[in-house]
C-alpha cells in the first residue's frame, strides 16, 4: 500500500456534516446502520456485539438488526427508540462524513435543533407507506430555521410499497408544496430501502424508473459553498496570549473572510486602527489565514482588546454593535420562557445578561402559522426582541452563523434553556446613552450620613412581611435613618396597576419594583421592599442589579397552613373557593429562598422581636 | 481556500481548549499517557504557543499501568516542562485492590473512577479535559463536548445540556465540574494520521516488539511484572505483539503484529477487522457497561 498516496487521498476528502431526521419508525437508525455497514466502517467485534444484542432486543428475527449498531444508550436499546443526539462517523473514497443522528418524536425537537446547528446537509426520512407527516413539516421547518441549505428527502421503506413510482412521485409533489417558501439551495429526492439496501450505495434493480444517483453519490456531490471566505474578515478574540512582556497575541477562530500580514484592522470598541504584524497558525507563522482557522494575531500597535472583543477589517458592514435585536428562538426547557425575566445570553466569545422584551409571535411548526403568545414552552419556536445589558458585536444569522447565534442560560441553575438566531439589530437604544451625573450615590449617602441598602422581604401572602417591615421602618426612623417602604399591595394601586397575577405579570411586577428600589438606593435611602416575590429568578435579578453588600434578602418563613389560618385579608378563602385565580401557595408556585441573608421564624417570635433581629443584622453588616 | 478534514478538526479542538482556559478558574488536563492524550497535549501546546500551558496535567495512576507508560509519562513531562500531578487512591492501595484479585469492575471503580473523583475534589478542579472520542463506543457517541457533572461527578445521559454551534455552556455552580472532550469528532484513523503528519511522540508499546505474553480469557496479556501471577498451565511466550489501546496491563490485550512504525500501524489499521476497544476487558463486563461506568463518574 502506498501510504503517501493514501494520505494525499485522505487530505483531499471533503468533510461533510449531515443531520438525519425522521419520525419514530421511519427507519433512521437502520439507514445509519446501513451506511456504516455498507461503507465498511463497522468492525467485526462491533458486529459481534450487535449480534448478541439483536438476539436480546432485535426486531429482525434471525437477521442482525442494523439499528442496534447505532442506538447508543441502554434505555434506548430496551425501548427501541432514540432519545438524544448521537454522532456517527463514516467515510467513503471521496468524503468524511460526520453524522448527527437526532430523534424524531415531538418532545425532542430541541435535539434536532442541536444537531442541525452544526450540519451542512439534512437527510429527512419519510416512510413511503405514510407519506408526508406532521413531523416531516416540523423537521423541514427546523432545518430551514437553522440555515441548512441542502436537503435530501430519503423516501424509505420502498420495499413495503412494492417500489411504486406513483407513491414516490406523490410524496415529492406534496413535499415541494410544503417547502416552497424555504431557503434551500438544493433538494434531492431518493427512493430507498435502508433495510434491503436499495439506492443507498448503488442504484437498485427494484427502482428502474429512478435514474438519479444513490444516496451516497448524492451526498458526495453536494456542493457546500464556503461562502464566508469571500466576506470581510472577522475574528472574535477568545484568549489573550501574553507569553512575555514583548509578546501580546490575540487568539481566536476566524469567523469570516481572509486576513494577511499588513492588513489594517480595527475593533468596534476602540474605534482606532492598526495593522496585522504577524499571523501564527497551528504550524508557525502564516502569510494569510481564512475562515474556520484557529490563529493567534499580533498587531503593530497596542489596542485595548480583550476576550469579548472582535477584530475586524474596515469593509465589514455585516457586523453591528447593538444591545437590542430581533431573533428567532427555540425554547428548550420545561420551565417556560417569560418576557422580562433575566437570562444569560451566550454569544461566540462572551456571556451577557439580558431579557426578552417582546414576544412578537410564536410559530406553529405544523401549520407554519404565526400566533400571538405570552410565554414559550418547551420546543416552542418564536420571533422576539431581546435587550442586553451591554453592547455586543452581532451579525444576522443568515450572513454569519458564528456571530449570529446565541444560546440562553438560566442564571439560577445554569441549564441551557434556549437557542436563538439573530435576524437584525434594533437601533432604538443607540441614541440613549447613560448620563453620568456629578452628584451620585456616594455623595448623597454622605449627606444623609447613612449607608443605603435594599432590604427585600419575601414570603407568602399573610406571612407577616408588611407588619414586620412597618415596625422596622418605625425603628429606623427613630434612629434618624432615611427610609422608604415599597409595599406590594400599595405599588399595585399605582405604578403596577396594569399588571395581573399570571406568571408573566408577576415577573414584570418584580422587575419594575427592583428597578425602583435601585433608584431609591441611588437616592441614598434604606429601602424596604415587601413583596411576595415568589420566584428565585426575579429575586436574583433584583440582587444582581445592585452591588455586593447592598441587597439583603429576608425570608419571612411562615408555613402555608399558618398563613391560611391567619388569612388577614380573606384571600386564601377566596382562592380555595376558586373565586381568586393564580394565588401564591394555592395555584401559583412559591419558590423558597435557598440562600436568604436572614430567615425570620414567625411562629417562635412576634413581629417586634423579628424587627429587632433585622436591626441586629444591619448593625452586624455595618449598615446602621 | 478550504481547510482539509484534519485541519478543520485541529482548529475545532484548539477552539475548545482555548475556551476552557478562558472560562474556567481551575481547569486540568487528564493525561492518560495513551495516543489520544498525546494528540490532545500536542493540540494544547499549539493552542497557547508561545506561552506555557495555562493549566496542569493530571495522571490518575492505578498502579497497574505498564512500566513503559510511566517512564514515557515522566519523559514527556520533562521535555515539555509540564506541571504534572500524579494521583493514586491510597485507600485502594491500602486494601490491596487490583484487577487480578478483585476483577476489572471493582478495580476500575476504586483505582480509576474513585481515584479520579478524589483528585478532582482534592485540587478543586472545575473542568477536566479528557481524550475520549465519540467513535470509540456507543455511549460515547452521545456525549457532549462539554459534559456536565454534578457534585458527585455523576453523568445524567437523559438530562444533558443541549449543545448548539460552538457555543458551549461553561456555567456551573460551586463543586460541580465539566468534562471536556476536545477530540470528540476525531476518529481512530484521524488520530493516527495526525500523529504521523505531526511526528508526535507516543509510548513504544504501540509498536510491535517481542514481548513476553500469556493467553488468558482470550486476551494476550503481557507479563509486565510478577503481579500477573502466571499459573502453571499458562505458558509465557515471546511474541511479536503491540497494543492498540493502553490501560492497566492485566486488562489490556495485545495483538500480534509486525508494525514497528506509525506508517505500518496505519496500514495494519486499514486492513484490520476489529475496533480498538476490542482489547479492553472493562467494556464487556455487562451489556451497556461503559454507560453505567460513565454515570458513576468514570471518564
Amino acid at each position: 500500500m502506498d501510504l503517501e498516496k493514501f494520505f494525499q487521498n485522505q487530505n483531499n476528502k471533503k468533510q461533510v456534516k449531515i443531520l438525519t431526521c425522521g419520525s419514530v419508525d421511519d427507519g433512521k437508525s437502520t439507514l445509519l446502520g446501513r451506511l456504516l455497514y455498507d461503507s465498511q466502517n463497522v468492525f467485526a467485534d462491533q458486529m459481534d456485539q450487535a449480534k448478541i444484542e439483536s438476539e436480546k432486543y432485535g426486531t429482525q428475527g434471525k437477521d442482525i438488526d442494523l439499528a442496534l449498531l447505532i442506538d447508543g444508550l441502554q434505555a434506548e436499546r430496551e425501548q427501541g427508540i432514540t432519545i438524544d443526539v448521537a454522532y456517527r462517523f463514516f467515510e467513503t473514497s471521496k468524503c468524511k462524513f460526520i453524522v448527527a443522528d437526532t430523534p424524531g418524536h415531538e418532545q425532542y425537537t430541541r435535539n434536532m435543533a442541536t444537531g442541525a446547528s452544526n450540519s451542512d446537509v439534512a437527510i429527512i426520512l419519510i416512510d413511503a407507506q405514510k407519506g408526508v407527516l406532521k413531523q416531516t413539516k416540523r423537521h423541514s421547518f427546523i432545518v430551514n430555521l437553522l440555515g441548512i441549505q441542502h436537503v435530501v428527502l430519503a423516501i424509505n421503506k420502498m420495499d413495503l410499497v412494492n417500489y411504486d413510482e406513483h407513491i414516490f412521485n406523490k410524496i415529492i409533489t406534496e413535499y415541494k408544496e410544503l417547502i416552497k417558501n424555504f431557503n434551500f439551495i438544493s433538494n434531492k429526492y431518493i427512493p430507498l430501502s435502508a433495510l434491503k439496501g436499495d439506492n443507498v450505495f448503488s442504484s437498485s434493480e427494484n427502482t428502474k424508473w429512478y435514474s438519479g444517483p444513490s444516496l451516497i453519490e448524492t451526498l458526495e456531490n453536494i456542493q457546500i459553498a464556503e461562502k464566508d471566505i469571500t466576506n470581510a474578515f472577522s475574528m472574535p478574540v477568545q484568549w489573550v496570549n501574553r507569553s512575555s512582556s514583548d509578546f501580546r497575541g490575540y487568539a481566536g477562530t476566524i469567523t469570516s473572510g481572509k486576513i494577511s500580514k499588513g492588513d489594517v484592522i480595527t475593533t468596534p470598541s476602540s474605534n482606532s486602527q492598526t495593522s496585522i504584524k504577524n499571523i501564527y497558525g497551528t504550524n508557525g507563522e502564516l502569510g494569510e489565514a481564512f475562515t474556520n482557522q484557529a490563529v493567534t494575531l499580533t498587531l503593530q500597535d497596542e489596542l485595548d482588546i480583550s476576550r469579548g472583543d472582535i477584530i475586524l477589517t474596515h469593509d465589514n458592514t455585516d457586523i453591528i454593535k447593538a444591545d437590542q435585536f430581533a431573533a428567532h428562538l427555540v425554547w428548550m426547557d420545561q420551565d417556560s420562557m417569560l418576557p422580562e425575566r433575566n437570562y444569560i445570553f451566550r454569544f461566540n466569545n462572551t456571556f451577557i445578561n439580558g431579557q426578552i422584551t417582546d414576544l412578537v409571535h410564536s410559530i406553529n411548526i405544523n401549520s407554519y402559522e404565526e400566533i400571538a403568545t405570552k410565554k414559550l414552552n418547551l420546543n416552542d419556536i418564536a420571533y422576539c426582541k431581546i435587550a442586553l445589558t451591554k453592547m455586543h458585536s452581532i451579525a444576522p444569522y443568515k450572513n454569519n452563523h458564528q456571530l449570529g447565534s446565541f444560546v440562553i442560560i438560566d442564571p439560577y441553575n445554569n441549564k441551557t434553556i434556549g437557542a436563538g438566531m439573530i435576524d437584525h439589530a434594533l437601533r432604538r437604544s443607540n441614541n440613549i446613552s447613560w448620563h453620568e451625573m456629578s452628584i451620585n450615590k456616594e455623595t448623597r449617602s454622605k449627606l444623609n450620613v447613612q449607608q443605603p441598602c435594599v432590604i427585600w422581604f419575601t414570603g407568602l401572602s399573610g406571612s407577616g412581611k408588611s407588619t414586620i417591615a412597618d415596625i422596622l421602618e418605625q425603628k429606623l426612623h427613630t434612629m434618624n435613618k432615611r427610609t422608604y417602604l415599597l409595599d406590594g399591595d400599595n405599588v399595585r394601586h399605582g405604578l403596577n396597576k396594569d399588571l395581573g397575577f399570571t406568571d408573566t405579570d408577576r415577573v414584570e411586577n418584580i422587575r419594575r419594583v427592583a428597578e425602583v428600589s435601585k433608584l431609591m438606593l441611588d437616592a441614598g435611602l434604606i429601602t424596604l421592599v415587601s413583596f411576595i416575590s415568589p420566584f428565585r429568578s426575579e429575586r436574583k435579578m433584583a440582587r444582581d442589579l445592585l452591588e455586593e453588600g447592598e441587597f439583603f434578602e429576608v425570608f419571612v418563613s411562615t408555613p402555608l397552613e399558618e398563613c391560611e389560618k391567619r388569612d388577614p385579608k380573606g384571600l386564601y378563602k377566596k382562592a380555595r373557593s376558586g373565586e381568586l385565580k393564580n394565588f401564591t401557595g394555592i395555584d401559583s408556585t412559591y419558590e423558597i429562598p435557598e440562600n436568604a441573608d436572614l430567615v425570620l421564624d414567625t411562629k417562635t417570635n412576634n413581629a417586634e422581636e423579628l424587627a429587632d433581629q433585622i436591626i441586629n443584622f444591619l448593625e452586624s453588616k455595618k449598615i446602621i | 481556500m478550504n481547510l482539509t478534514h484534519l485541519e478543520k478538526l485541529e482548529s475545532e479542538s484548539i477552539h475548545i481548549i482555548r475556551e476552557v482556559a478562558s472560562e474556567f478558574e481551575n481547569p486540568v488536563m487528564l493525561y492518560s499517557i495513551g495516543k489520544d492524550s498525546a494528540v490532545m497535549l500536542h493540540l494544547a501546546l499549539k493552542a497557547f504557543a508561545p506561552s506555557k500551558l495555562p493549566f496542569k496535567l493530571l495522571h490518575v495512576d492505578t498502579t497497574w499501568k505498564f512500566r513503559e507508560m510511566i517512564a514515557f509519562r515522566d519523559e514527556i513531562a520533562k521535555e515539555y516542562n509540564l506541571d504534572l500531578l500524579v494521583h493514586i487512591n491510597k485507600e485502594g492501595v491500602k486494601n490491596n485492590i487490583g484487577p487480578i484479585t478483585h476483577g476489572s469492575k471493582l478495580h476500575t471503580d476504586v483505582m480509576k473512577t474513585q481515584a479520579l473523583k478524589q483528585a478532582l475534589d482534592k485540587y478543586k478542579f472545575d473542568a477536566a479535559f479528557g481524550g475520549a472520542r465519540r467513535d470509540e463506543e456507543k455511549s460515547r457517541a452521545k456525549e457532549r463536548v462539554f459534559s456536565f457533572r454534578d457534585q458527585q461527578h455523576h453523568w445524567d445521559p437523559k438530562n444533558q445540556r443541549p449543545e448548539l454551534w460552538n457555543l458551549y455552556n461553561t456555567k456551573i455552580a460551586k463543586g460541580e465540574n465539566v468534562r471536556v472532550f476536545p477530540l470528540s469528532n476525531w476518529t481512530e484513523i484521524d488520530v493516527w494520521q495526525y500523529i504521523y503528519q505531526e511526528k508526535i511522540n507516543i509510548v513504544p508499546l504501540y509498536f510491535a516488539k517481542e514481548r513476553p505474553v500469556i493467553k488468558r480469557d482470550d486476551l494476550l496479556l503481557m507479563v509486565d511484572d510478577k503481579r500477573l501471577d502466571v499459573k502453571e498451565h499458562e505458558k509465557i511466550e515471546n511474541r511479536m505483539v503491540r497494543f492498540r489501546t493502553l490501560g492497566c496491563y492485566p486488562l489490556t490485550g495485545a495483538i500480534e503484529s509486525t508494525a514497528t512504525s506509525v506508517e505500518q500501524i496505519i496500514i495494519e489499521l486499514l486492513e484490520s477487522k476489529n475496533s480498538e476497544r476490542e482489547g479492553r476487558a472493562i467494556d464487556k463486563d455487562q451489556i451497556g457497561s461503559m454507560e453505567k461506568k460513565k454515570q458513576e463518574g468514570y471518564f
